[in-house]
């Protein structure tokens, strides 16, 4: 054993079903969704306290010129990655590299569009017209929750361009380690879709 | 071993396998839970001893407010007197520092690695860079700390608790404290992930849930804390951040006029938010201060009685329901920020069910000796004293958690008393206990045991003289965080008392002298002991001394529970997990 | 959120140096009550329940830990390990320790709802008292104001426009009549024998109103208005302390107390309400 490799690390567990690397993946978005509950509820209490009038009261839709449009495009975007994300793995699982990188490579460009999006359509004009993190807790609760999804789904971006580039180099050594790997990614890239799945509702119709 | 087609090992298995690394690889970015282990233990140590350290300079002015530092008071310019901003400096990093740099890291990231995969029979971690990496989070957040004591204004001030406004309003070394618990956060998440997986993916053969020694369950339990309670503080710090970065109001109600200048913050804020976000960790982490050491405790305390613990199984499922509950009695840390009836009476009846399981797990341990065939070895003694101590600290934490007796304890010594009662002759006795009892598996070389008696008394008996002494002083009205108690009536009056502290806080510094000088002569001390000189059950003494790289030579079969000692109609008194027959 | 209008934005004298100048050391004055290492002198009527309250735990502490320790010393002196004995591994059947938990949950259980909730309750609801003394306390770093609505029982508009923090901390309009006979104070002067009605709220950050020998204590949160109240009984002067984390001196945030007979008490008022000099630092 000194010298072998750790069990379960590619084949899973008879009794538990899964590899260790899914396991970790589950265990880890469910410290996300911790952290996102958090910051959720964070929303909930401000929101529910905040004054009735004055510079600090909660902004109507109007004021918060959020465009639910651009919001819905950007919704789509997202979903759609995650569909192709999903067609990355299964062209891995059938063997087809060359169709499985595509799929990846145009999951990363999805999730590109999403940024560009969300910087040019979205936090530019915010910023133009003064609609700045310090300017109403609306507007602190938005940048704070949209940044930090925005970093989740760059993180997604630079794990997928890793196993486009440097990381390819497993699949010849270890072509189910590598789809397995891709699979992870995949959990973790539906997990940051979902969590855009319920910032879009709260943050762009529910005002 | 585990039969999957892999031409050659090389890519994914790099941290196994290859015997010729370099130093830097071997010692330093090592991949081995064993090395990454130590490397967390003695840094955690190191930290230890700073954040006591600290401690000793503000026993200082606790003792002789006003008074400039003997021999040190270089430290503090031009007059050597410690100024207010500095003594809340201090006593902010004693407290970040004893708790996420110090007693953490080395029950978790320390025993915790070293010794949970030997437990199990497994060749490592699960993720084995991971836990690299979180070791290197780990020392990143300590060394960003440590830096913030150079920013200008000095380090973080406003408490362990960094309670907003306060903490918004606070000089830069706030921001930098904040920047260091994010690596530290991020190192347990890592940590957690990799534990959690590691339990459940990497146990021996036949080693089933309830065949794993009390320890793992203690770590098993601790990592789902570690998991589900840090994010929400991680919220908290990102709010915070940007309440001070970008000017945003989550904990800013409208309209702040700070010593005559009004606020720039929009307002609308609530700074009651901040507290429910911190506690809800806090609360939970109190417990990852005490379940490992609780877990070390029952394996030496079960090693030394020479039976079986009693009552495993009800330790096992009180630690489980300990867990739960613990998510759900936070307020508790806050009855007087004007809470209403109905919500301080849950949170208090949370409370008290909360400290159901503990008694339960303390009775077993104590039942445990009940009968046995008693060692009194040095480990043994520290897990002894362990007992009483987390009993006065638990017991204490009542009080506290009744809200109408809290309005008179809250935020005096009495707090201050409870809680150290459990972390350090607590917990910190019981990482004492697990550092002489495992030091020969790591180095296979024994700690003296006559340095080691000197150093349990005199550090059971100068802890009490620092903390026994607090619990009069919070009864007497003393608030906590206090620069100078002497301003108050009452202060005045229990100043003594202060100082009796103070002086025993130094006292215990110097009756730490026996044990570094036992830890570090030990090592180059010639005597090897024997493969399993506690003549233990469990697995980590049934791979070799120190264990390999892959730790044990054939995956080990387990075949019984954890604490098969003195089974009857054997020759020995112990019949390790792992043989078939006597052996 | 009432109480945020109250600060709303406005520009002020710095008193920094002021503040900073809070009551450092005992400064002579002598305080009455004996202090020592138990609970201090209680000179309110009701804070006898939650000293009862804290007496009783201890001795039921105490009595579990003795009862515990006195086991555990029996157990380490009759079971050390001497040679021929052998642990035995047989588990004993120990009723009394699920009798011992069940009783540390009842007493637990006792101690809650019989105790600890209506101790607390009474202290939430407002004291039946048909004419309490009104007080609003108003934290700052690191200092305590009091304003007293004057003779007239009627607190005078305030607004943060008029907010001086040398000469009116409270912001008192002074074109409203009905506040001509308010008082601002920085000493804490009371009735004995009446309840006391405060009103907690800070202008900064955290504070937390502390009276030892009342029983008393509730965080000062910005941007809310928190009412407690308690019913002096013995007169004397006496400390009002800060017990919350609140800064630099938060060491020093320390105001006195004057509980007076009614007579004095109003003699004080009249003396401070006549206009001209309505802010004392005490
Ligand atoms: C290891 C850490 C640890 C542990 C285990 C505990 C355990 C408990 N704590 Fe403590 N607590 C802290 C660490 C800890 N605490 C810290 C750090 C703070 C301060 C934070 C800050 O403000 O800076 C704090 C503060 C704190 C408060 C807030 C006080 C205040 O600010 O006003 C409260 C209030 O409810 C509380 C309650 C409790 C309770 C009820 C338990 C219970 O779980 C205790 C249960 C144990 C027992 C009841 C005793 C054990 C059993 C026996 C003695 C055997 C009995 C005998 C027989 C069965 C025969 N704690
Ligand atoms: C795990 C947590 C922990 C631990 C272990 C300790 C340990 C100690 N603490 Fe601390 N303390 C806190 C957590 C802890 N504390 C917190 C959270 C606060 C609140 C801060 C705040 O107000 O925000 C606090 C506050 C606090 C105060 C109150 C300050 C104030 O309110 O103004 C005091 C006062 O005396 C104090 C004293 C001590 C002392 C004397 C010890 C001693 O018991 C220390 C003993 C330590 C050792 C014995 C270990 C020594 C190390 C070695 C011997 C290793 C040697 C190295 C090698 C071999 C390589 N602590
Ligand atoms: Cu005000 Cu402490
Ligand atoms: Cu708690």
């Amino acid at each position: 054993m000194s010298a072998g490799t750790l069990p379960y690390k590619v084949e899973p567990h008879p009794v538990t079903g899964v590899y260790s690397g899914k396991l970790g993946t589950w265990l880890f978005l469910a410290s996300e969704v911790m952290l996102f509950g958090g910051l959720l509820s964070a929303y909930v209490f401000l929101r529910v306290g905040a004054p009735e009038a004055g510079p600090a009261a909660w902004p109507t839709h109007e004021q918060t010129e959020l465009s639910w449009k651009i919001g819905g495009i950007n919704t789509l975007v997202l979903i759609l990655s995650s569909v192709t994300m999903v067609m990355a793995w299964v062209a891995l699982k059938m063997n087809d590299v060359a169709k499985g990188k595509m799929y990846l490579a145009v999951t990363a460009a999805l999730a590109m569009t999403f940024i560009v999006v969300k910087l040019a359509l979205e936090y530019h004009p915010k910023f133009k017209h003064h609609h700045v993190p310090s300017t109403n807790n609306f507007f602190a609760l938005y940048f704070t929750l949209t940044g930090l999804h925005a970093l989740h789904v760059l993180g997604g971006v630079v794990v997928i361009l890793y196993f486009l580039l440097p990381g390819a180099g497993l699949w010849k050594t270890n072509p189910t380690y590598y789809t397995n790997r891709i699979e992870c990614t995949g959990l973790y890239w539906h997990f940051v879709d979902l969590v855009w799945i319920f910032l879009f509702p709260i943050l762009y119709l529910m005002n | 071993m585990s039969g999957h087609h892999n031409p050659s090992g090389r890519h994914h298995d790099h941290d196994h396998g290859h015997h010729q690394l370099s130093f830097l690889r071997k010692y330093v970015f090592s991949v081995d839970h064993k090395v990454i282990g130590v490397q967390y233990a003695v840094t955690a140590l190191v930290f230890l001893f700073f954040g006591f350290s600290l401690m000793m300079l503000m026993r200082w002015q606790l003792a002789y407010p006003g008074k400039s530092l003997p021999l040190l008071g270089g430290l503090f310019p031009p007059d050597g007197v410690m100024k207010p901003e500095m003594y809340n400096s201090l006593g902010a990093m004693h407290g970040t520092i004893m708790i996420f740099l110090g007693v953490v890291p080395l029950l978790v990231g320390g025993f915790g690695n070293y010794v949970l995969p030997l437990q199990i029979g497994a060749p490592d971690m699960s993720f084995p860079k991971l836990n690299m990496m979180s070791y290197w989070a780990y020392f990143v957040g300590g060394v960003v700390m440590l830096s913030s004591f150079f920013v200008p204004g000095g380090a973080a001030n406003s408490g362990w608790t960094s309670y907003a406004p306060l903490s918004v309003i606070a000089g830069k070394g706030q921001t930098v404290w904040l920047l260091g618990m994010v690596f530290l956060i991020t190192s347990s998440l890592l940590g957690s992930v990799n534990f959690i997986t590691t339990i459940v993916q990497l146990r021996a053969k036949g080693l089933t849930m309830f065949r794993l020694p009390f320890f793992v369950w203690a770590q098993f339990v601790t990592a789902f804390l570690l998991l589900l309670a840090f994010p929400p503080l991680e919220a908290a710090a990102v709010l915070q951040l940007m309440d001070r970065l970008a000017g945003t109001s989550f904990y800013m109600p409208e309209g702040l006029v700070v010593s005559g200048v009004p606020q720039a913050y929009t307002g609308g804020g609530n700074p009651l938010l901040y507290q429910h976000l911190f506690w809800f960790l806090a609360h939970p982490e109190v417990y990852v201060l005490i379940l490992p050491g609780m877990g070390i405790v029952a394996e030496v305390i079960a090693n030394n009685t020479r039976k079986p613990l009693w009552g495993y199984r009800a330790m096992v499922y009180s630690s489980i329901f300990l867990g739960f509950m613990s998510f759900i009695v936070w307020a508790h840390h806050m009855f007087i920020t004007g809470m209403g009836t109905k919500i301080s009476a849950f949170f208090a009846a949370t409370t008290m069910i909360i400290s159901i399981p503990s008694v339960i797990i303390l009775t077993a341990m104590i039942i445990s000796l009940y009968r046995g065939s008693i060692r009194f070895n040095v480990p043994m003694l520290f897990a002894l004293a362990f007992l009483p101590m987390f009993a006065i600290g638990g017991l204490t934490g009542l009080p506290l958690g009744l809200p109408a007796s809290d309005i008179q304890l809250h935020d005096t010594y009495y707090v201050i008393g409870h809680f150290h009662y459990v972390v350090a002759p607590g917990t910190i006795f019981a990482i004492f206990a697990g550092i002489y009892f495992w030091y020969p598996k790591v180095t296979g070389k024994r700690l003296n045991e006559a340095l080691g008696k000197i150093h349990f008394w005199l550090s059971l008996i100068f802890m009490n003289v620092v903390f026994m002494p607090m619990f009069f002083q919070g009864l007497a009205g003393v608030s906590r965080r206090l620069y100078d108690q002497t301003v108050y009536a009452h202060g005045e009056a229990v100043q003594t008392l202060t100082r009796m502290s103070s002086w025993g806080a130094w006292m215990l510094g110097v009756a730490q002298l026996p044990f570094i000088l036992n830890f570090v002569m030990s090592l180059v001390a010639s005597r090897k002991t024997a493969e399993n000189p506690w003549q233990a059950t469990t697995l980590e003494w049934a791979a070799p001394t120190p264990p390999p790289h892959g730790n044990f030579l054939v995956p080990p079969v387990v075949h019984r529970g954890p604490y098969e000692y003195s089974v009857p109609g054997m020759k020995r008194d112990f019949f390790p997990q792992h043989l078939v027959v006597e052996g | 959120m009432i109480g945020a209008a109250l600060w709303a934005g406005t520009a002020v004298a710095p008193r920094a140096a002021l503040a900073q100048a809070a009551a450092p050391k005992m400064e002579g004055v002598k305080i009455d009550g004996e202090y020592g290492p138990f609970l201090p002198t209680d000179v309110s009527r009701d804070g006898h329940r939650i000293d009862g309250l804290i007496d009783l735990l201890h001795y039921f502490m105490i009595a579990l830990f003795v009862g515990w320790g006195i086991f555990f010393v029996y157990c380490l002196a009759k079971f050390r390990q001497r040679p021929g004995r052998k642990a035995d591994y047989e588990m004993v059947k120990a009723k009394p320790s699920k009798y011992a938990e069940i009783v540390v949950a009842i007493f637990e259980a006792v101690l809650l709802l019989g105790f600890s909730i209506p101790i607390w309750a009474s202290v939430k609801t407002p004291d039946p008292d048909p004419n309490p003394v009104k007080v609003r306390v108003i934290a700052e770093q690191f200092a305590w104001n009091f304003h007293y609505p004057g003779k007239d029982g009627k607190f005078g508009k305030t607004a943060p426009k008029f907010i001086n923090t040398a000469t009116n901390p409270a912001g008192v309009d002074p074109s409203d009549p009905v506040g001509n006979d308010d008082v601002v104070s920085g000493e804490l002067h009371l009735p004995v024998n009446k309840s006391a009605m405060c009103e907690i709220t800070s202008k900064d950050v955290i504070h937390s109103f502390f009276i030892p020998v009342m029983r008393v204590k509730q965080d000062a949160v910005p941007g809310m208005r928190i009412p407690v109240w308690f019913h002096p009984v013995k007169t004397g002067t006496y400390e009002v302390a800060c017990a919350q984390l609140c800064g630099n001196n938060h060491y020093s945030m320390r105001a006195l107390l004057f509980l007076q007979t009614e007579s004095d008490y109003n003699a004080w008022l009249e003396k401070k309400s006549a206009p001209a000099e309505t802010f004392d630092e005490g």
